[in-house]
């Protein structure tokens, strides 16, 4: 086939490329990436006083050209057309599973590391609140795709709304907090609403994935996929439209969770001053930190429990086959609903704890981007894999927050590494960084350089953050499909547990 | 009146089954006696499969009855039962013609998978499993051995912990009908178990079969193109060609009904008659067949691409 | 009565455009049997570029009517070959390589890709809405009824004729292209089996890639349309539209091209009746629920063949 191949066909087999063709297919690039960029890059449109104009950029766009042009040379030279001793040698390596002697001490390393890390954090200065927030925020995606996990990895149903859960566990909390509970017991419960309200969030997005899932599950995976997602929609939707019940888009304020009843406030009956301790904000942090530990603990193990029960081996086994589930006498319709129903569980307590620790509700974090997020955190820990998803939560989560962070993040690594390193050694790297970069940019023509930095102000790096993760969707899904624990330990041995390679595991059938 | 027919297990009555404008059962009625070995044997695509898609309620039949009987007495009306309460509560098992099994399961947790219904109960329907309860661990226990006997009794004691993907084909047939023998099951429904196996593999195969008749007292419905395994261990063969029986005996009758022998040797000698003699036939009956095939069907999942040295 | 009648002329506008952008949706599931998400974001890209050419252009409501019509073909012209090259290169990036892979991985690059589209818009043309004046205006009085309660008319805009008249067009054109072209039987040839399609000489990549590109042509033109029609744009429409057509194409029966037309008018219809006699606010979820009822009850859609599942 003629003009640009973007495809690994143009493997290692084949051997060197001809220059003709080389040429060729970088023309052909050259175009198509013109083709897309010149409309939407080339000309911006911009609003000034009303009246919109258009401002061109041909820099950037033939910046990226070029970006592109000389990428798939590099790609050309180095990747596709490499010498077959070196193409051979590498798979083996790649393909390596994570070592499983390794892996047995990875989830006891990993709690460990967990439970002490607020006081680690705690003693980096300027970034402990900062920080612990930030873990907090990730314990609460590995918990979210823990849940998940439930749907889409062990029964093979693939679930684009499950937001919609974790909404209905965050608006149980605002609505119960504020109005209900304190309606029907008085206002004193409310110190204690948090925990009441936990198991209650739960039970009522169970109910919701009941409700939901009863009519849909009997769909095919695709099919499924779109009516959860028209499922997780129409539930934002009608939280942003029912002004009376949800306050709209404008959102509900929630009170914060307590310690036992002590809230974390500088006053007579607050946590500090009960412990006889200074107040500091750090404490609700560490505590909050805890309970969404002890909260995703509690999810892990129950899916651990779970699976090596009956329950749990039908949702494996109804992912690998239903007609043969069916054939063995499986109620498939239960088994799914069952599935359905304690993944929303989990994304309900999840959707409690978010409200509570943010102290604030509102229709826009239970976007449908969030749900593809959780997905694509699940995807890439391999689907199944509990371990995969705590790090595929930290690497997709990290990355997202490195894009906000960036000013900030560096300024705590740099306060961590002052702590263990000499000073001198920290503001030599740092100036080894910045003559670098600084020499390069000085050889830069006047011109390129003015417009580089055209280019540049006003991009901000956070709003890269969302084309980031889509991008990291698609290439996972080319280089590392199964993610990156790719192996399924079996719930039930003889002799010895011996893991599965997941190319015999099947997906479900969505 | 034949021994099969004064009790039996299985009575299908008048079975039609269409799909769109093509009849893939034709008022079909037969008896499957009980502790007996029925074969279903016919040409390709003569319907065999279809009829145990009726049977086990994956297919809902267009008309007839299909009536389930036990030794102790309860009936079953099968053509209005779904499918998974089939295998719960009429005891009726079945293995398929291309494997389902759960390959990326160890073979002990597909063995496992199939003694749901049993475990779920025990465990109180998770809650009792959740706390470790005690009734729970015994089932557990005893479900257990039921694994490892079916495992011993299909020779895979020494591969339980291995996935069932990994498993040479001839063993994946064995443990397909271990796992269908989890279930409890008082019929036993084969779809063409002996495929692809060599002639060693297909003598053990008949053991199998023998005991599982003999010592389990279980009714059998085969579907085989082997005619060995067929001539050599049932009881009772049903015939269909175009969906419809053209013969109903025992294989001594069968081997000389002028029928069978059309339906089968119309055409000339088969290269290789001991093995397959289905084969010869099954090019005349595919031209005929393949027209409405062609329409309807669409996209069928997984299914091998070409199976039979019928289609060429 | 009139207001009804307003409603059902409003109604098969909208459902034109949601028609064309079903089309997308049900080849492609047709010929590779998956849903591609990407596909109401190529339909945002074809309405932004449309928009960036007409301000580019400067032609107004004001400008002549032969400048207009001039400037309108460029445009469309200019829309559907950007929109097919994105769809192309979508398809040979995300879709292809991982055909043969597990049955999730299209899916989820395909969720990706929405995302990369619409992030990529929306940080090259920022965020905020873009509107413009109307380029084609007046409209005819179809019914002008006085009675005590008030004034009562029904009218059809021009825009509006545009519309419904040349996805009529359109909609003849494509399906000849598939009924008398070997491209058409050589995609209902993949449809039906793609590697015995490839064994009878059937270049099925290339195939797929046509169909492809017509998805993306007809989406791109629906873009258009969607923009001079409301006069506003961005980055985000793609998402909704996206999931309504789908809802249209399933409506229709997936696979089944005048299925995904008459699945467009239907829910735009129904859209537009329900903004119209019930609530605004609503609307989405009124399509959504849609959706959710016809896949529980007619899964086979209103014009697709039944299937049984072989076991
Ligand atoms: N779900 C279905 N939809 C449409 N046609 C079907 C379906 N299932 C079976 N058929 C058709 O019914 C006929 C009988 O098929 P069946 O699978 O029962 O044959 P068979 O006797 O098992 O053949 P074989 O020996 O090849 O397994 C065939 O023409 C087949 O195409
Ligand atoms: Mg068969």
């Amino acid at each position: 086939m003629s003009g640009p191949v973007k495809d690994t066909s143009v493997s290692s087999e084949q051997g060197a490329i001809s220059w003709f063709d080389l040429v060729k297919d970088l023309i052909g690039t050259a175009i198509l990436t013109m083709l897309i960029l010149t409309p939407i890059v080339t000309f911006k449109t911009t609003m000034n006083q009303g009246v919109l104009f258009i401002e061109d950029r041909w820099v950037q766009s033939l910046l990226l050209t070029a970006a592109v042009v000389i990428g798939r040379l590099l790609l050309h030279l180095f990747v596709w057309h490499k010498p077959p001793s070196t193409a051979a040698a590498k798979p083996v390596v790649a393909k390596a599973p994570l070592s499983e002697s390794l892996a047995k001490y990875v989830a006891p390393a990993m709690l460990a590391i967990a439970i002490v890390l607020p006081f680690v954090l705690h003693q980096v200065p300027s970034w402990d609140k900062r920080g612990i927030d930030f873990m907090i925020t990730i314990l609460i995606y590995i918990m979210l795709g823990w849940g998940l996990n439930i749907v889409v990895g062990l029964a093979g149903l693939l679930d684009l709304g499950y937001v919609a859960f974790y909404a209905v566990g965050a608006y149980a909390y605002a609505l119960l907090s504020t109005i209900y509970l304190p309606l029907w017991f008085g206002p004193g419960v409310v110190p204690w609403a948090f925990y009441i309200i936990l198991p209650i969030s739960g039970l009522l997005a169970a109910t919701w994935g009941v409700i939901l899932g009863f009519p849909v599950l009997r769909l095919r995976g695709d099919y499924l996929a779109i009516v959860t997602l028209a499922f997780g929609e129409m539930i934002r939707l009608v939280l942003i439209n029912w002004f009376s019940f949800t306050n709209g888009p404008q959102g509900i304020n929630v009170p914060k969770p307590t310690f036992f009843g002590l809230p974390f406030k500088d006053e007579p009956g607050g946590f500090a001053a009960f412990f006889g301790i200074p107040h500091d904000r750090i404490y609700s942090y560490i505590f909050l930190y805890y309970v969404i530990l002890v909260l995703a603990l509690i999810t892990y193990f129950a899916t651990n429990r779970l699976r090596r029960l009956p329950i749990g081996r039908a949702w494996e086994a109804l992912r690998e086959d239903e007609v043969a589930c069916r054939s063995l006498g499986i109620n498939t319709t239960t088994t799914k609903l069952t599935a359905f129903a304690i993944g929303a569980m989990f994304g309900g307590f999840a959707g409690c704890f978010f409200a509570a620790r943010q102290g604030f509700v509102s229709p826009e974090s239970f976007v449908y981007i969030e749900s593809a997020m959780i997905l694509a955190i699940v995807v890439l820990g391999g689907l199944g894999s509990q371990i995969g998803i705590v790090f595929s939560a930290i690497v997709i989560m990290g990355a997202f927050e490195l894009f906000r962070e960036f000013g900030a993040m560096g300024h705590a690594v740099q306060d961590g590494l002052m702590y263990v390193l000499p000073d001198a050694v920290v503001s030599g790297i740092g100036s080894l960084f910045t003559g670098t970069f600084g020499a390069l940019y000085g050889l830069l023509p006047d011109a390129m350089r003015n417009s580089l930095a055209g280019a540049t102000t006003g991009m901000d790096p956070i709003q890269f953050r969302m084309l980031a993760v889509g991008l990291a969707m698609v290439l996972m899904m080319r280089f590392r499909p199964r993610g990156l624990v790719t192996r399924r330990q079996p719930t039930v041995f003889l002799k010895e547990r011996k893991s599965v390679s997941s190319d015999l595991v099947a997906e479900g059938h969505g | 009146m034949q021994d099969w027919s004064k009790d039996p297990e299985l009575r299908v009555q008048h079975l039609t089954m269409r799909f769109g404008g093509l009849t893939a059962i034709g008022d079909l009625s037969f008896d499957a006696g009980r502790k007996q070995i029925t074969a279903l044997i016919g040409p390709n695509g003569a319907g065999k499969t279809t009829v145990f898609n009726c049977i086990t309620g994956f297919y809902k039949p267009t008309e007839g009855m299909i009536n389930l009987r036990h030794a102790d007495g309860t009936e079953f009306m099968l053509e209005r039962m779904d499918d998974y309460i089939i295998t719960q509560k009429a005891k009726v098992a079945r293995t398929f013609q291309n494997i389902r099994l759960f390959s990326g399961m160890t073979l002990l947790e597909n063995l496992m998978v199939a003694q749901h219904n049993m475990l779920m109960k025990a465990s109180s329907y998770t809650i009792g499993g959740i706390f470790g309860s005690g009734k729970f661990k015994r089932a557990e226990n005893e479900a257990l051995e039921r694994c490892k006997y079916w495992l011993n009794k299909v020779n895979l004691m020494d591969r339980a912990d291995d996935p069932a993907g990994d498993l040479p084909y001839g063993a994946q047939r064995r443990l397909e009908i271990a796992r269908a023998m989890c279930t409890g099951p008082r019929l036993l429904c084969l779809d063409e178990p002996a495929a692809g196996l060599n002639p060693r593999e297909s003598d053990e195969l008949n053991k199998l079969l023998l005991s599982i008749r003999d010592d389990h007292n279980m009714a059998i419905l085969l579907i085989e193109h082997d005619m060995s395994v067929v001539m050599g261990i049932s009881d009772h063969i049903v015939v269909l060609d175009y969906g419809r029986k053209i013969a109903d005996g025992t294989p001594a009758q069968i081997k000389v009904d002028p029928a069978v022998i059309r339906a089968y040797l119309g055409v000339e000698e088969d290269e290789d008659p001991g093995e397959n003699i289905v084969v010869a036939a099954a090019p005349a009956k595919v031209a005929k067949v393949s027209v409405p095939r062609v329409v309807v069907q669409k996209r069928v999942a997984k299914k091998p691409v070409v199976k039979k040295g019928g289609r060429k | 009565m009139e207001y009804f009648l307003q409603q059902l002329i409003n109604g098969l506008t909208l459902g034109s455009i949601y028609g064309l952008i079903a089309i997308g949706y049900t080849m492609v599931y047709g010929i590779i049997g998956m849903i591609n998400f990407a596909h109401g974001d190529v339909f945002m890209v074809g309405s932004v570029v449309s928009f960036i050419v007409i301000l580019g252009l400067g032609i107004t409501g004001g400008s002549g009517s032969f400048m207009i019509i001039l400037a309108l073909a460029l445009v469309v012209i200019i829309a559907m070959l950007i929109a097919s090259v994105y769809n192309w290169t979508i398809e040979r990036v995300a879709y292809r390589p991982l055909r043969g892979s597990f049955r999730l991985a299209p899916l989820i690059s395909a969720i990706g890709m929405s995302i990369v589209l619409q992030e990529f818009v929306r940080i090259a043309q920022e965020g905020r809405p873009k509107p413009i004046q109307a380029v084609i205006t007046g409209k005819h009085e179809l019914l002008h009824r006085l009675t005590e309660g008030g004034e009562f008319i029904v009218t059809i805009s021009n825009m509006q004729i545009l519309i419904i008249i040349s996805t009529l067009a359109l909609m003849a054109i494509f399906t000849m292209i598939i009924q008398r072209t070997s491209l058409g039987r050589a995609q209902r040839a993949c449809e039906q089996d793609q590697k015995m399609a490839s064994l009878l000489g059937i270049d099925v990549d290339r195939t797929i890639s046509i169909t492809f590109i017509l998805g993306a042509a007809l989406a791109a033109f629906a873009g258009m349309m969607f923009f001079l029609y409301y006069n506003v744009t961005d980055f985000f429409i793609g998402f909704l539209a996206g999931i309504k057509a789908f809802t249209a194409a399933v409506l229709g029966g997936i696979g089944s091209i005048p299925g995904a037309m008459l699945g467009g008018m239907v829910i735009g219809l129904i859209e537009v009746m329900w903004s119209a006699y019930f609530s605004v606010e609503y609307k989405d979820v009124a399509a959504f629920t849609v959706l959710v009822i016809v896949l529980i009850f007619m899964p086979q859609g209103l014009l697709g063949k039944p299937e049984v599942e072989k076991v």
